[in-house]
């Protein structure tokens, strides 16, 4: 009986949570590491630009800068190359060799400093998952970091 | 459910039986909301971080309030095969000690450090019980980063309890004994004679956190139990429980429970600060380890330290003062303001509380009743702001909130009782399932009490979860005190024992410059391999070191050959990954040893001697991604003289077979 009563007030308790609590966001979201992506009601993703800080404005390119080529490839090598070869071929990720002429300069910016929330976005990202089965990994690159492997990235383009 | 007097005054007499029966059933005194009260939804953050001693585990646990789940258990004293700790390279140094290594100890009780006598979030302050030890956690990266031994000391129950601001974090034994550097070849029944207690007074660096033992106070032979600062006016003081002031060598159990009063130990560290700086203490040869955690070099150091300066009160007579204190004192609290101590003598009925301005008066009109051993003792009336009567049996420990009450658990009579300060009267009572040893309420040791909640840490469990055979999970229950009634609204069970444990907000936490990941730029671990075009294997002599890395999913290099019998292989595995929550794991077939668990930017050596000729698979442990099961790679092992030379490789094409 009196388990009963209790029962029944956990009961109540959890409904007048569920009816209350929905609308209140937490302050500290968590993001879902697997989601689907299904949805298709989402803000518009611009596959041009892909998401986050980067847009035409805020990344110019001009003649490569072989310094800052050097800087990048050293950053790679730490946190990239176990996953990307230099040439067309693929490796864990898909092979390096013509993505500044696939992508724009800001897209790679925004995916390799914001992988997570694209590759549950971009289709041409989904599709490369599931051949490779691997979530592109979020590696804490600085923005100077990023620039200086898109740099390096453009080097590698260039060269035969 | 009240306890009348009578049944209070029937369960005395029958105080030992009570063990054995039930205090109370299990389904009574939980209420209809209680359920929402501990509910944190799928999600959802708790609001406070619980800081829960492991007891004979030797490790400290991390739980959320008021939801009672477990995040995180921290090896501190003792070894974990899971996280590598006592196992790797880096950390082996962690448990050296004057005896060598030692795997396990029984950490009891947790301090968090303090600034202006209110929670900072940095530190977390453990004790070993039985190889006397002091240990830091950094609650930055939420491990153990630095561990200091205790000279002199016999057991180190009477710690980690630390001042308004963390300038000292203390260490009182609880077995004396003969000091390391006196002669210990003598009859155990030379106790009175012989054996001495030592109270560390240990040093945290305000920025680093580094220990350093300043001092330690000598005093008679007796056993420490707890201890707690002063705080606002009574800063400067610290005050530890003492008993068997029987000076008994065995069946203490009834040896030391003769004295109508033992005492509680006043200690004017300020004073005793003044005579270290003029040159006063004693420098005692004395060999002791500190073990401390590099973050940069994620490697630790042990070093032997050979000194130790020591002040011995009898020789000062204004740094120690015994205050009585009926029947074997326990806790030993100080409330908020700093006036009040509050004394629980485990077999007392009652509770003194004691008034720091009065301790003060006496000291001042030397109010002594006589002395012990040479030290002062105060007379029990001068020190005393008056006495809780009958609140229940056997008294154990005292928090507070921040409306003027304090909080004390019963073991015997097993319930919590609330009274109010000022005129020292019962408020409220809960009863616990079963036999409350230490409680908690969160900042409630603290100027600052959050309040809100308060745990119960139970030392019996008996019927409270599905039974698991003879060995249980330990018990704790909390409560919601924002009223003027206490409510139960939570059991969740424990690892290892729990003592004493702290809570703060779970904010103060978060926000004190939490990591996620090491920064792979800021390794500076000598064995770091900075990407795999660095992964190479090295042959010195018969030592053989993997530089090695993982990330998703596959180690570089996977296959070696060339490794002999007689070799020591260092697997030095660098973890590239630079993401939150992807550590990769390590495990060789037939290492006699554990596995390394490594985080990301982080590098971890395991040493592995093979034992047999032949191919050794090894794998990554942790699930890591999809192609997880694809993590792995093998070791060729060929005998001694062998001429199959050392190589290494990631995706070789496969040669043909000769
Ligand atoms: C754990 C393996 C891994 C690591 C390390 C890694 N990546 Fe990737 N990367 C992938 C995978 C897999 C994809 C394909 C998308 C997916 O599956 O998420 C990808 C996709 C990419 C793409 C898009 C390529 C294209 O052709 O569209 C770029 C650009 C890229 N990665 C850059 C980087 C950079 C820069 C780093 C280092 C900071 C890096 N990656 C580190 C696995 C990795
Ligand atoms: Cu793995």
């Amino acid at each position: 009986m009196k388990k009963l009563a209790l029962l029944s007030a956990a009961l109540i308790s959890t409904l007048i949570i569920s009816c209350g609590g929905e609308t209140k966001t937490q302050e500290e979201t968590i993001q879902s590491p697997i989601a689907t992506g299904q949805e298709s009601n989402a803000p518009v993703y611009d596959p041009k630009r892909g998401e986050g800080k980067f847009d035409e404005s805020n990344v110019k390119i001009g003649p490569l800068n072989e310094a800052m080529a050097a800087k990048g490839v050293a950053i790679a090598g730490t946190k990239c190359t176990s996953c990307h070869k230099l040439t067309d071929e693929k490796l864990v990720g898909p092979g390096w060799k013509g993505v500044t002429t696939r992508k724009t300069p800001h897209w790679i910016m925004n995916f390799i400093t914001n992988p997570d929330p694209m590759i549950d976005k971009d289709p041409e990202v989904q599709a490369q998952l599931e051949l490779c089965l691997v979530r592109m990994p979020n590696q804490s690159l600085a923005d100077e970091d990023a620039r200086q492997i898109l740099e390096f990235m453009r080097k590698n383009d260039s060269s035969k | 459910m009240k306890i009348s007097k009578n049944s209070i005054l029937a369960t005395f007499a029958l105080a030992s039986l009570l063990l054995a029966c039930k205090p109370k059933n299990t389904s009574n005194a939980v209420s209809g909301d209680a359920a929402a009260k501990a509910y944190v939804a799928p999600g959802k953050y708790d609001e406070f971080y619980n800081f829960v001693s492991g007891g004979f585990s030797g490790q400290m646990s991390v739980y959320g309030l008021p939801s009672g789940r477990l995040f995180r258990y921290i090896p501190v004293f003792s070894v974990d095969p899971e996280k590598g700790w006592g196992y790797n390279e880096e950390t082996k140094p962690m448990l050296n000690t004057s005896h060598g290594f030692v795997p396990w100890d029984d950490l009891h009780h947790i301090e968090l450090s303090q600034t202006k006598g209110e929670q900072n979030g940095k530190w977390a302050f453990a004790n070993a019980n039985n190889t006397p030890r002091l240990a830091r956690i950094d609650l930055k990266t939420f491990r153990t980063a630095e561990i200091i031994e205790l000279p002199n000391s016999g057991g180190n129950h009477s710690s980690p309890f630390g001042t308004e601001n963390s300038e000292y974090i203390v260490a009182g034994t609880r077995f004396s004994v003969p000091g390391d550097n006196d002669n210990g070849d003598v009859p155990i029944n030379s106790y009175k004679q012989n054996f001495k207690g030592h109270i560390s007074f240990v040093s945290v660096a305000p920025e680093t956190g580094e220990m350093k033992i300043a001092f330690q106070l000598r005093t008679p032979g007796v056993n420490f139990d707890l201890a707690r600062a002063g705080k606002g006016k009574s800063h400067g003081w610290f005050f530890f429980s003492c008993y068997n002031t029987e000076q008994a060598s065995t069946l203490l159990e009834v040896n030391a429970s003769q004295r109508d009063k033992d005492f509680i130990m006043a200690v004017n560290w300020k004073k005793a600060e003044e005579y270290i700086k003029a040159g006063k203490g004693k420098k005692t040869p004395v060999k002791y380890a500190h073990n401390v955690y590099n973050e940069s070099t994620q490697s630790a150091t042990s070093k032997i330290e050979k000194e130790v300066l020591v002040l011995d009160i009898a020789e000062f007579k204004d740094i120690c003062y015994f205050i009585p204190c009926p029947k074997s004192p326990h806790g030993c609290d100080v409330d908020p303001t700093g006036e009040y101590i509050v004394g629980s003598g485990k077999l007392a009925a009652l509770i003194p509380v004691f008034s720091y301005d009065k301790i003060q008066k006496a000291i001042a009109n030397k109010t002594y009743e006589g002395d012990y051993e040479g030290i002062p003792v105060i007379k029990y009336e001068a020190a005393l702001y008056g006495e809780v009567k009958k609140p229940g049996l056997g008294p154990l420990h005292t928090e507070f909130d921040a409306n003027g009450n304090a909080y004390t658990s019963f073991f015997v009579s097993s319930e919590i009782v609330k009274w109010n300060i000022k005129d020292l009267k019962v408020l409220d009572r809960a009863p616990t399932y079963y036999s409350v040893g230490h409680l908690c309420i969160p900042g409630g040791n603290t100027v600052k009490p959050w309040g809100k909640y308060l745990i119960a840490y139970n030392k019996i469990t008996k019927d409270r979860y599905l039974p698991t055979g003879p060995e249980l999970t330990q018990s704790a229950q909390i409560f919601d005190i924002s009223g003027d009634k206490m409510q139960m609204i939570l059991d969740f069970p424990t690892i290892g024992e729990p003592h004493y444990a702290q809570a703060a907000p779970a904010e103060l936490i978060r926000n004190n410059g939490q990591l996620k990941i090491y920064k792979i730029a800021e390794n500076k671990h000598p064995y770091k391999t900075n990407g795999e075009g660095e992964a190479r294997v090295v042959r010195e002599g018969k030592k053989v070191h993997v530089y090695m890395t993982s990330i998703r999913s596959h180690f570089a290099p996977d296959n070696i050959e060339g490794i002999k019998m007689g070799d020591e292989v260092y697997f030095h595995v660098t973890n590239l990954e630079q993401d939150w929550d992807v550590p990769h794991g390590f495990a060789i077939k037939g290492a006699n040893n554990a596995e390394l668990l490594i985080m990301p930017g982080e590098t971890c050596t395991l040493k592995w001697t093979p034992d047999r000729t032949g191919i050794f698979p090894m794998y990554c442990t942790d699930f890591c991604s999809a192609l997880h099961q694809e993590m792995q790679g093998y070791v060729r092992v060929s005998p001694a003289g062998s001429n199959v030379p050392l190589s290494f490789s990631l995706n070789k094409p496969v040669a043909e077979n000769k």
